[in-house]
């Protein structure tokens, strides 16, 4: 809502600087978004809390003057003289200004024309050159006659972006008046909360003033001054829901012609944003920015045509099936039944509350005009507004409730300022269907609410004086103020809600920062634990010590993107998935169900950034459930390497690519910061795995997910470095399941251990599994560790043989081992091997 | 029989021999040699000893002794000049050993959490240390819990605040905020007191742009009790400012509008980054809009079981992208979800 000071100025009187205004409007709830300043002075200094923009007029060099004759230019057709007067003296002006060619020639103006004119050395815009561009009179001269000022179109002057023609001030305007001080503005751009469609108006937005700063309002006179025949009897109207549409006020105008409107008028509308067309339509718009109504004129005569030369009958009601409407934008719309239409008995004439027909528009040739003013349920307008995604200023607030008070208040103030503007005469009375008034809620709100609430102590008469302020009729028994809303508000409810919403308004004028800030006094409630979030959190800080990059995905993704993370003939075509009714592009149509699919894109982004890529996210996939609406949201990791093992330095070569074993090694230490015993490494096949280079991960009986060197068909789908890419992707459920609850730790040894290595001979497709088993099994309480610390092939051994060294510890708890006990083990761990795998020791 | 006398100044000779030839020994090597030579088995003093015996009674305790002291002062002498060598050779080293202190150094292979992870962790932080635990909720939702339960009707003009991801399946939708954890939480903790984190990702219908993506974390805090008063909001918020801002930090409220709660209101902090003077970050107006808040809606309240007439309390929502965005002076929201090592390098 863009509302213009000066117009703000017709109802309260404001001695606040633009700066305070904006600030005070903004801590009441009408957040001033930025200033857009028409002529008079910006404020001064560096800081400002709110954005301005605009154009200063010089006050002695842009002033009010008068064209007292237009006269044509001796060597060019579309320019003219103009002999003026700027208060001070007479001079000619040289001007291009079209809507002055109309003037050329006709010697001595009977009524000379006001304009804008700026002088040498005046700085305004560029009217030749897009947006605005500042530029300085300089004396010029153009085809032989000598140029140094100029008359101004609205563009030149940042009040628009008109640039049609000079600027026509109305007849009053004082000749020589700085024209700063005749009309200098601010337009405050204020943002409208949903809650506050009543402050979409001028008259709105100074009735909250007049509550903030306790100035009076002055309202505009509400008695309707007509002069002509009633319209009773003109025209009748049928409401066949009053739910949808409460109130339906008509007046009439008549031997109205439409005109351009006053200049004052015209300024005004486009400062607020809108259009000026002629002083008929434009009255309509003028009060429904002053009042926050929206109103409709009809062509009375042309209602009458339609109805055979009868009084005409408004009908509203719902579309029927199938019905269809051009409005005025020239759209033909197909009407949904729940559109509430104002028609009469020949057929719709207009979407209720939003748009008007084409047909039955105003013309420039309208004299006499029937004016609407209704008032619709909002939630219905709404639901026309999105269906038919119409915006318009009148669905606008039709859709956020309008209060039917004003449907009568409005018709008479436009058509007082339509015949003022257009001429005519205005008809006695109203036509008013009121068939569902409004009762403006009471509400009961105790003093002590206020203290319970919002932790201010207010006595009831304080309360109530607040309330009063924004024009509640309140009552004060005891410690209760009962208080009634006002007749231009919708927004309070009934009960405990209208209390809540009552407590909000004390709030707001009692200035939410003047309420004391005190420290949460409630009783900590009981403390509950999170183990979800920190295990996931955990296995964060555990891969991040890793040497993992932890990334975070969008969550919305396609199955094509999913499907290059499988080989072409493993993707199934009818996987299901989370399914966007309304995407927002193309590339993001379902909810991933892969996150590992999300990863490796991620490693392809990077993969021509650095050499060492290693990543993981943790988030949840979506997985629609056949059974309920809703699907299930399991919490995935999944992870990806590829590249060099360490970051090369100056004196040390880059590393050997990542292979499996880094993988793994990464897993492991993970999983051993969360202590999870018995994880084991099975070979398995996955699709998006190499065949040979794929293992389950299994921890206990679970089965947390697969890992390993992705399969080089998927490899392809992706822009990849040269490297393999190594990936995983577990459930975290099924890992954070298997922590122990709680683990002990191993006292610190204070004997010595004793070292020993051994390297056995076995089969080469033994797994290296089982051998460690073996040798553990074999080595009893005294072995602590067993370390596999080469593997060789060679000739020597044979084929389908290898070797495998292994470095042993034997360690006691309660004394140092002698040689002897060591070599009991070791030849115990020798004759299990050999006995358990075949493997004979390497000698 | 021999003269004492001489054996005496023989003694005497040994060790001025002895001792200058020390002076001139330079290196480890030398001082082993010279130790060798002097203080060795078969060295001048070593052999005095082993004469002692061919020494009548009366010589020998003075020979004895003076050739003791020989010894102890060529000992001393020994380790005194050890001391020095050792000294100046380390002294040579460490003008010797210098290395270019402005090479670079090797880089270790370092893991990082996303900059979304660590903002959520610091506000965890902070809340947590308020007594705030986290309570996490669904990412897709249903209309009831992301609107109808909140006060948010269908067809209701305020729905006009959120942009909603919708599925295929009817009333099934992206969750717009995190305040459908309000109703999940407030159900399980009724009738008990609640003070909960809800954090989580969020989605809105949007053209991706620098300034708007189209899902974000969003963290609530909400609080229910008896007695909770929108002086306690103030005061809860005040602190977490505090915390997350510095401590000096001024904040202001300025009324606003979301349908669970009322009275609602905008946090603004003071500008960090310029205290308040004006800046480019906070265009000029030396507050940043950070969080939204309010005293919880009755309806709400109801609809989580509690009744508002006993009850209140309050919630405030933030996005921790944005605030992050502020404090890195982050100009492009789409580097969170980019996951570009260059972006992800610098947290």
């Amino acid at each position: 809502m863009n509302v213009p000071l000066s117009w703000l100025k017709d109802y309260i009187d404001i001695d606040l600087s633009l700066e305070e205004l904006a600030r005070a409007l903004t801590m009441a709830g009408l957040e001033v978004d930025s200033v857009k300043v028409i002529g008079l002075p910006l404020p001064e200094g560096e800081r400002h809390e709110f954005k301005y923009s605009g154009l200063a007029w010089d006050r002695e060099k842009v002033v009010v003057a008068q064209i007292d004759e237009v006269m044509p230019h001796p060597n060019a057709d579309r320019l003219v003289l103009c002999r003026l007067n700027d208060g001070l003296q007479e001079q000619v002006v040289l001007t291009g200004a079209p809507n002055l060619y109309d003037y050329k020639g006709q010697g001595p103006l009977p009524r000379p024309i006001k304009v804008a004119y700026a002088k040498e050395g005046a700085q305004i815009y560029d009217g030749h050159q897009p947006g605005q561009v500042l530029t300085t009179l300089k004396r010029a001269k153009i085809r032989g006659v000598e140029s140094y000022s100029m008359v101004c179109s609205e563009k030149e002057l940042g009040i628009s972006e008109e640039h049609e023609g000079v600027i026509f001030l109305d007849d009053d305007a004082p000749t020589g008046m700085p024209l700063a001080d005749y009309m200098g503005d601010a337009v405050f751009e204020i943002s409208i909360l949903p809650n506050m469609i009543r402050n979409a108006s001028v008259l709105g937005v100074a009735r909250e003033l007049a509550a903030i700063t306790g100035k009076p309002l002055r309202l505009p006179q509400r008695r309707l001054p007509a002069d002509g025949p009633s319209v009773v009897g003109q025209v009748s109207i049928q409401i066949q829901d009053p739910a949808m549409n409460p109130r339906f006020v008509v007046g009439l105008l008549r031997g109205a012609s439409a005109r351009p409107s006053p200049y004052w008028v015209q300024r005004r509308l486009r400062l607020a944003g809108m259009r000026p067309i002629n002083s008929i339509v434009d009255a309509t718009n003028y009060v429904m920015l002053e009042t926050g109504q929206p109103l409709h004129a009809f062509d009375y005569d042309h209602l009458r045509q339609r109805a055979h030369g009868q009084p005409p009958t408004i009908i509203t009601r719902a579309a029927h099936p199938g019905e269809k409407l051009t409005t005025l934008d020239g759209v033909e719309r197909n009407l949904d039944p729940f559109t509430t239409l104002v028609c009469d008995t020949e057929g719709a004439l207009s979407i209720a509350g939003v748009m008007g027909g084409l047909e039955s528009e105003v013309t420039p040739q309208s004299q006499t005009i029937l004016l609407e003013g209704a008032s619709w349920n909002f939630i219905n307008v709404r639901r026309t507004v999105a269906s038919q995604r119409l915006n318009s200023e009148a669905g606008y607030r039709f859709s956020r409730g309008i209060h039917p008070a004003l449907a009568q208040e409005a018709v008479q103030l436009c058509l007082e300022r339509m015949a003022a503007w257009s001429g005519g005469q205005i008809a006695a009375d109203l036509v008013d269907a009121y068939p569902a008034p409004v009762v403006d809620p009471v509400v009961e709100l105790p003093a002590s609410e206020v203290q319970r609430v919002l932790g201010i102590e207010l006595s009831a008469e304080e309360v109530a004086g607040l309330l009063r302020r924004l024009e509640f009729t309140c009552t004060v028994q005891g410690d209760i103020v009962t208080a009634q809303a006002p007749a231009h508000r919708l927004d309070i409810g009934e009960g405990v809600v209208g209390r809540a919403d009552l407590l909000e308004e004390v709030a707001r004028l009692y200035g939410y920062n003047n309420i004391p800030a005190v420290r949460l006094s409630a009783s900590l409630p009981r403390q509950r634990r999170n183990p979800a979030l920190e295990g996931e959190e955990r296995l964060r800080d555990a891969l991040v010590r890793a040497g993992l990059r932890e990334v975070a995905t969008y969550r919305m993704t396609t199955p094509e993107r999913e499907a290059r993370a499988l080989p072409l003939g493993a993707v199934q075509a009818e996987t299901p998935y989370v399914r966007l009714a309304n995407p927002i592009a193309s590339d993001r149509t379902v909810m991933r169900r892969s996150l590992l699919a999300s990863v490796l894109e991620v490693v392809e982004r990077n993969s021509r950034l650095r050499p060492r890529l290693a990543f993981f996210e943790i988030g949840p996939v979506f997985l629609p459930n056949p059974e309920a609406p809703l699907p299930a949201e399991p919490v995935r990791l999944a992870l990806a390497l590829s590249g060099a093992r360490h970051i090369a330095a100056w004196d040390r070569p880059e590393a050997h690519a990542m292979d499996f074993f880094d993988l793994k090694g990464i897993l492991e230490a993970a999983f051993n910061e969360l202590h999870l015993s018995d994880v084991r490494f099975e070979p398995t096949q996955h699709p998006s795995f190499h065949p040979g280079k794929c293992a389950l991960v299994r921890v206990g009986e679970r089965v947390a997910g697969v890992a390993g060197e992705l399969h080089p068909k998927v490899a392809e789908h992706y822009d990849f470095g040269a490297a393999p890419v190594l990936a995983a992707e577990l459930d975290v459920a099924v890992l954070l399941s298997c922590i122990p609850a709680r683990y002990e730790i191993q006292p610190v040894p204070v004997f010595p251990p004793v070292l020993e290595d051994i390297a056995v001979v076995v089969d080469e497709d033994l797994p290296a599994e089982k051998i460690e088993a073996v040798i553990r099994a074999a080595g009893g309480k005294l072995l602590t560790d067993v370390r596999l610390f080469d593997i060789y092939r060679g000739d020597k051994l044979g084929e389908g043989k290898k070797s495998m060294a292994y470095s042993l510890t034997y360690m006691a708890p309660d004394r140092t081992l002698t040689d002897q006990e060591a070599t009991q083990i070791r030849q115990k761990v020798i004759r299990r091997l050999d006995q358990e795998l075949g493997a004979k020791l390497r000698s | 029989m021999t003269d004492l006398p001489i054996l005496l100044q023989n003694l005497t000779s040994i060790q001025e021999q002895a001792l200058a030839e020390l002076e001139s020994v330079q290196d480890e090597a030398g001082l082993q040699a010279w130790r060798t030579a002097h203080l060795g088995r078969s060295s001048a003093v070593m052999r005095v000893f082993s004469d002692l015996g061919k020494l009548s009674k009366e010589e020998r305790p003075q020979v004895g002794q003076n050739a003791n002291q020989v010894k102890l002062a060529l000992e001393g002498a020994f380790n005194l000049r050890s001391d020095e060598l050792r000294q100046a050779a380390l002294q040579r080293s460490l003008q010797n050993e210098r290395l270019d202190v402005t090479l670079p150094g090797r880089a270790p292979t370092l893991g990082s959490l996303h900059p979304a992870t660590q903002n959520l962790r610091e506000i965890y932080r902070v809340l947590g240390d308020m007594g705030f635990q986290v309570y996490r909720a669904r990412d897709v939702e249903s209309d009831e819990y992301n609107f109808e339960l909140l006060n948010i009707p269908a067809h209701h003009p305020a729905r006009d605040m959120w942009d909603t991801f919708h599925t295929l399946t009817p009333g099934v939708l992206l969750r717009t905020h995190t305040s459908p954890g309000q109703i999940h939480a407030m159900r399980e903790y009724a009738p008990d007191p609640v003070r909960v984190i809800l954090p989580g990702m969020c989605y809105r219908y949007e053209q991706i742009s620098a300034r708007s993506e189209i899902q974000f974390n969003q963290v609530e805090m909400l609080a229910i009790d008896k007695g909770i008063t929108f002086g306690d909001l103030k005061g809860t918020l005040n602190d977490f400012a505090r915390r997350l801002f510095g401590d000096e930090v001024r904040t202001r409220l300025r009324p606003s509008y979301f349908p669970f709660t009322e009275p609602s209101a905008e946090m603004d902090v003071e500008c960090f980054v310029c205290g308040g003077k004006g800046c480019p970050i906070c265009k000029g107006s030396g507050w940043l809009e950070i969080l939204g808040c309010g005293m919880v809606h009755p309806t709400v309240l109801k609809n989580g079981g509690y009744d508002p007439a006993v009850y209140s309390g309050f919630a405030a929502g933030m996005g921790p992208e944005r605030i992050a965005m502020l404090r890195y002076r982050i100009t492009d929201i789409r580097y969170f979800w980019g996951n570009d090592v260059r972006f992800l390098e610098q947290f």
